[in-house]
C-alpha cells in the first residue's frame, strides 16, 4: 500500500466523516468553496457532509491534459453540483453511481476517492460526492 | 441620441479558411462592407474592432491602408463584437464622426476551447479533477432547466435541426446541409443531455459593419437600418456561470436578463414587437433558455414553440435565421457581429431562401459568454 497525498491542502477533512471545508465571510455570513486563501475576511468552516443533487452531467470524453490529471485510460464519469443545506452549492465529480439513477433532488454525501497515481507512485486523493445508501 | 444607420455590411464566410489569418478574414469583411456601402477605406474616419485570439484589431491598417485614423482595440470575450458596435455607434451618435467601421474576426484552433485554471483565477486542482471543461457547464445549466420546466430531449434536437435547415440557405454558414432529427438525437453523447450535433464548434471568420450619421446615410441612399439599442451587461450576484467551484444558495439573476431589459428600455419597445431574432446558441439548450431570458416566451413554453415550429423561418418569431452558432461555428470576436449582419440582411429583405416573410421591421441580437457577460442589439428599419 503506497503513500496517499491530497490533491490540495485545506479542501476537506476525513474525520469524523469526510466533509469539505468552505470559507464563511465574517461580515455577511455567506459561504463559498473553497475557502479563499490569504483573505482575512473569510474563516474556514466545515460544511455539511450530506446534501441534495442540484444538477449533473456526464463527462463522456477525456478532458485535455493539462489541466486534467486523471488516468490515461479514461472512463466516463458523472459530476455535478450538490446543495449542502444552509451552506453552499458545491461542484465535484461523482463516484459509485449508476448514470441512469441520477435525479435532481436525490441525497448525496461527501466522500474521498482516488483520482490517479502520481509519478512517485503515490495515490492522489480528491473529494467527490456519492449517492447516500441507507444500509 | 442622434440616429445612427448601418450603411454597409460584409462578412467572410465562417468555418475553416487555412490560407487566411483571422485578421485577413476581417479585412475581407471590411472590403465587402465598403463595397456594399459604395465607399473606400479612405472614407473611414475611425474604427472599433477586436478578436479574442487573432491579435490586435489596430493592425488592420496594414491590410487596409495607412490613413492615420484611430482604431480602438476591443477585447471583451463573447461581447467583443457588441462592444465594438457600441463604441462605433457612440462615436457617431455623439456627433464626433460621420462614418466609421465596427469589425470583428477570429481564428481558433480545432477542437473544444482548452482553458487553464490559472487564466480564470482558479486553483489547479479544479482542472486536475476534470472540471475545467466548458461543455459541462452548459449541460448542467440545461439539465436543471429541463427538469424544472419540462423540456424534452427531442426539443433540443429540434433546435439543432432548425439551425442546419437554415444554414443551408446562408452562404456564410459553415454547416450547409440538413441533419435529420434522429441523427441529431442519436449522435455521440458529449455531455449529457447534449449530443455532438447540439454543440457549436470554435471556428474562423470576420464581419464588418459600416456605420453612418443620418446626414451621411441619406447622401449614400442608405438611411434605412437604424440602431435602436446596443448594450452589454456583466453578471449580477447569484448567476450561474462557467467554471464555478461553488454557487451561492441564494440564487440570483443572469446577465442576459439585465442586458435584454436595458436594450428594450433603450429602444422603447418590447419582446412582442420583435420580428426576427438571433440568440446565442452555443448549444441547443442555450437557445431554449435564452428564448425565455430575453422575454420571447415563458419558461417551459419552448416545448410548444419548437413542436409547432414557431421559431422556424416561417414561424411567428424566426430565431437564428442563418443557423446561428450551431451552423456557423463560433469565432468569438466575430460572432456577435455576425448576428447583426444577419439582421441587416433580414431587414433589407435580402435573405433569399432564409428570408423571414412579411418584411421584418425590427430585429434583435443576443450574445452570452464567459465569464458571465451578455450583449444585446435592436435594429429597426
Amino acid at each position: 500500500m503506497g503513500q496517499t497525498i491530497d490533491i490540495a491542502e485545506g479542501l476537506f477533512v476525513d474525520s469524523p466523516i469526510p466533509a469539505l471545508v468552505g470559507g464563511r465571510h465574517r461580515d455577511t455570513g455567506q459561504i463559498m468553496f473553497p475557502c479563499p486563501t490569504g483573505n482575512a475576511l473569510y474563516e474556514p468552516v466545515t460544511l455539511p457532509s450530506r446534501g441534495t443533487l442540484w444538477s449533473w452531467t456526464v463527462q463522456r470524453y477525456r478532458p485535455k491534459t493539462p489541466p486534467y490529471a486523471g488516468p490515461e485510460e479514461f472512463t466516463p464519469f458523472a459530476l455535478g453540483y450538490v446543495e449542502l443545506p444552509g451552506a453552499v452549492i458545491v461542484e465535484a465529480p461523482f463516484v459509485d453511481v449508476d448514470f441512469d439513477d441520477l435525479r435532481i433532488g436525490m441525497e448525496m454525501e461527501t466522500v474521498l476517492a482516488p483520482l490517479n497515481v502520481d509519478a512517485q507512485g503515490r495515490t492522489i486523493r480528491t473529494f467527490a460526492f456519492a449517492p447516500v445508501r441507507e444500509d | 441620441m442622434a440616429d445612427v444607420f448601418i450603411v454597409g455590411i460584409g462578412i467572410h464566410p465562417f468555418g475553416r479558411t487555412d490560407r487566411l489569418s483571422g485578421l485577413q478574414q476581417g479585412a475581407f469583411a471590411i472590403r465587402e462592407a465598403l463595397k456594399d456601402a459604395g465607399l473606400e477605406w479612405a472614407d473611414m474616419q475611425f474604427g472599433f474592432g477586436g478578436s479574442d485570439s487573432s491579435g490586435n484589431a489596430d493592425t488592420m491598417i496594414n491590410e487596409m491602408g495607412l490613413t492615420g485614423i484611430p482604431i480602438i482595440n476591443v477585447r471583451n470575450g463573447c461581447a467583443t463584437g457588441g462592444s465594438s458596435l457600441i463604441g462605433a455607434w457612440q462615436g457617431i451618435a455623439s456627433g464626433q464622426f460621420d462614418l466609421g467601421v465596427a469589425f470583428g474576426f477570429d481564428k481558433h484552433p480545432r477542437g473544444a476551447f482548452n482553458a487553464m485554471p490559472s487564466e480564470y483565477s482558479l486553483p489547479d486542482w479544479y482542472g486536475e479533477a476534470g472540471m475545467m471543461v466548458t461543455t459541462q457547464f452548459f449541460a448542467m445549466k440545461l439539465q436543471r432547466y429541463m427538469a424544472h420546466h419540462g423540456i424534452s430531449h427531442e426539443t433540443l434536437g429540434r433546435v439543432a435541426q432548425k439551425a442546419f435547415d437554415n444554414g443551408v440557405h446562408a452562404p456564410h454558414a459553415w454547416r450547409r446541409s440538413p441533419v435529420d432529427l434522429d441523427t441529431i438525437l442519436n449522435s455521440q453523447m458529449i455531455s449529457d443531455p447534449l449530443t455532438k450535433y447540439m454543440f457549436c464548434s470554435p471556428a474562423e471568420g470576420g464581419v464588418a459593419l459600416i456605420l453612418a450619421s443620418a446626414k451621411k446615410a441619406r447622401e449614400l441612399g442608405r438611411a434605412d437600418i437604424r440602431i435602436k439599442a446596443a448594450v452589454t451587461r456583466t453578471r449580477p450576484p447569484g448567476s450561474f456561470e462557467v467554471f464555478s467551484p461553488s454557487l451561492s444558495i441564494e440564487r440570483g439573476g443572469a446577465p442576459t436578463l439585465l442586458a435584454s431589459a436595458a436594450a428594450f428600455e433603450m429602444a422603447g419597445i418590447g419582446p412582442e414587437d420583435i420580428d426576427v431574432a438571433q440568440l446565442q446558441d452555443t448549444e441547443s439548450g442555450a437557445e431554449i433558455m435564452h428564448m425565455a431570458e430575453n422575454g420571447f416566451c415563458k419558461d417551459g413554453e419552448q416545448e410548444e414553440w419548437l413542436a409547432e415550429g414557431w421559431s422556424r423561418i416561417d414561424g411567428k418569431l424566426p430565431i437564428n435565421t442563418d443557423g446561428g452558432c450551431l451552423a456557423c461555428g463560433e469565432p468569438i470576436g466575430a460572432s456577435g457581429l455576425r448576428q447583426v449582419y444577419e439582421n441587416a440582411v433580414q431587414l433589407r429583405g435580402a435573405g433569399g431562401g432564409r428570408q423571414a416573410p412579411g418584411t421584418p421591421r425590427t430585429a434583435y441580437t443576443h450574445v452570452y459568454g464567459a465569464p458571465g457577460i451578455s450583449g444585446v442589439t435592436i435594429l429597426e428599419r
